[in-house]
């Protein structure tokens, strides 16, 4: 009895939404006492059937896949960087090899200048003594000929002085005239 | 009588029965409110569920909007209650999420807007307020009531603001439930409002030129109706944030 009046009275309310005309007032449906009750109801079933669907599967389902994709990220950053190490030490490694060859390259250069260097000047040296030795024995050789020659010169010019006194005086030179052609000479030579 | 109901801005707030239940003598109809509940709960669990069903690593549309959700509520509820509020986030998470649909599934023309009755939403509103007492009863014993006694304040003050705290406290659900109620009825009102000014000029002979104005206003009226769909639900959950962040960590 009770049940069927309450639902008579609930339909007739709720199907015009308004104030039901015997009843003589204004009843906002939201305020309405009525409704508060199987509202409230369905209200604790909808809202925890959703916190515990929520709660249960699909906030934890969230976080997995957030979990899971944050150590994805973590993990490719970490591989990355340590390909980048990897990379920067082969550069290091590279740079280092080519600073080495270049240096060696360098000495190599510079060892051979030297060396180079060294034997150009040893060879100058040898000829130049070699040179400066001939030159002293064709100095020698000059002064030996030049004296031999001057030699030969005093015995000529006496000769030909000789000569000279005897086509003049018809008569070969006497000791005096042989004593003044030998002064004559060593003044021409001095 | 039809075309009264379709001018009548109160009437899509009307509950109807759609299976009577009584059980015990209580009344427990199934009713359109009922519905849309059980409407929320499907597409939240929907988005929830069949969303991240696939648990890509690269998300597609609906399973990011599911992240973003998540991610959104976690930050929230770890600005509001740090470390330790994050055992109440499945219960933020929840309350954000069907309040979220509760207000943009009632946004859609001739849907009902369970957000609307100030039963729903002070039911909510109590059940938050009964978790901070009951955890912060529980956890941190008689500390809890010093939520109500400001630190560094002279002695003499306290009989002025304890008294103070304690209305501030219990005003909270109050404004909690009637913040979310009020703005999403006043919408639904203002938006029933405007179309039926619409039907009103239509139906006025030469006045029917002018009906394209209320026309563009709904549409405005609509896309600012979404916002304060999005942003009450955001406010409910920051404010159930804070509010719990007193019970994980009384005192000021």
């Amino acid at each position: 009895m009770v049940l069927m009046a309450s639902n008579e009275q609930e339909d007739h309310t709720a199907s015009t939404g308004m104030p039901a005309g015997g009843r003589g007032e204004t009843r906002f449906p939201p305020f309405d006492p009525v409704n508060f009750t199987p509202m409230l109801i369905w209200l604790s079933l909808s809202f925890g059937s959703l916190y515990l669907l929520m709660s249960k599967i699909a906030l934890p389902g969230v976080e997995s896949i957030l979990h899971t994709r944050a150590h994805k990220i973590a993990n490719d950053i970490a591989e990355a960087n340590a390909f980048r190490a990897r990379s920067e030490e082969a550069a290091t490694a590279h740079d280092k090899t080519i600073a080495d060859a270049k240096a060696k390259a360098l000495a190599l250069a510079q060892e051979t200048h030297a060396r180079l260097n060294a034997e150009t000047e040893e060879n100058r040296l040898a000829l130049d003594a070699e040179l400066n030795a001939r030159l002293a024995t064709s100095e020698t050789q000059i002064l030996a000929m030049k004296a031999k020659a001057m030699g030969n010169v005093e015995a000529i010019a006496s000769e030909a002085a000789a000569a000279i006194v005897l086509r003049i005086t018809g008569k070969p030179a006497g000791q005096e005239a042989q004593e003044a052609i030998a002064r004559a000479i060593a003044t021409i030579k001095a | 009588m039809a075309e009264e109901n379709t001018l009548d801005p109160i009437h899509q707030f009307t509950i109807k029965p759609i299976v009577g239940l009584h059980p015990f003598g209580i009344d427990a109809s199934f009713t359109n409110a009922s519905l849309f509940m059980v409407i929320v709960v499907l597409s939240a669990t929907a988005l929830m569920l069949l969303g991240t069903r696939s648990r890509s690593l690269v998300p597609g549309r609906v399973q990011s909007l599911a992240e973003m959700a998540y991610e959104f509520v976690a930050s929230t509820v770890r600005m509001g209650g740090g470390h330790d509020g994050m055992r109440f986030f499945p219960f933020v998470f929840t309350l954000f999420l069907f309040v979220l649909f509760c207000n943009v599934i009632g946004l859609i023309p001739y849907t009902f807007s369970v957000t609307s009755q100030i039963a729903v939403t002070g039911a909510l509103a109590l059940l938050v307020i009964g978790i901070i007492i009951v955890y912060g009863l529980l956890h941190n014993g008689t500390r809890f009531l010093r939520l109500f006694v400001p630190s560094g304040v002279p002695v003499a003050l306290m009989p002025l603001l304890v008294p103070i705290e304690i209305i501030s406290f219990l005003s909270r659900p109050v404004s909690l439930s009637v913040r979310l109620f009020a703005n999403m009825l006043a919408g639904h009102i203002t938006l029933e409002v405007m179309g039926g000014f619409v039907v009103s000029l239509l139906g006025a002979g030469v006045f029917s030129v002018l009906a394209p104005l209320p026309f563009a206003m709904t549409i405005v009226l609509t896309a600012f109706e979404l916002l304060v769909a999005v942003l009450q639900a955001y406010v409910f959950a920051i404010l159930t944030c804070v509010y719990l962040n007193d019970a994980v960590h009384p005192g000021h």
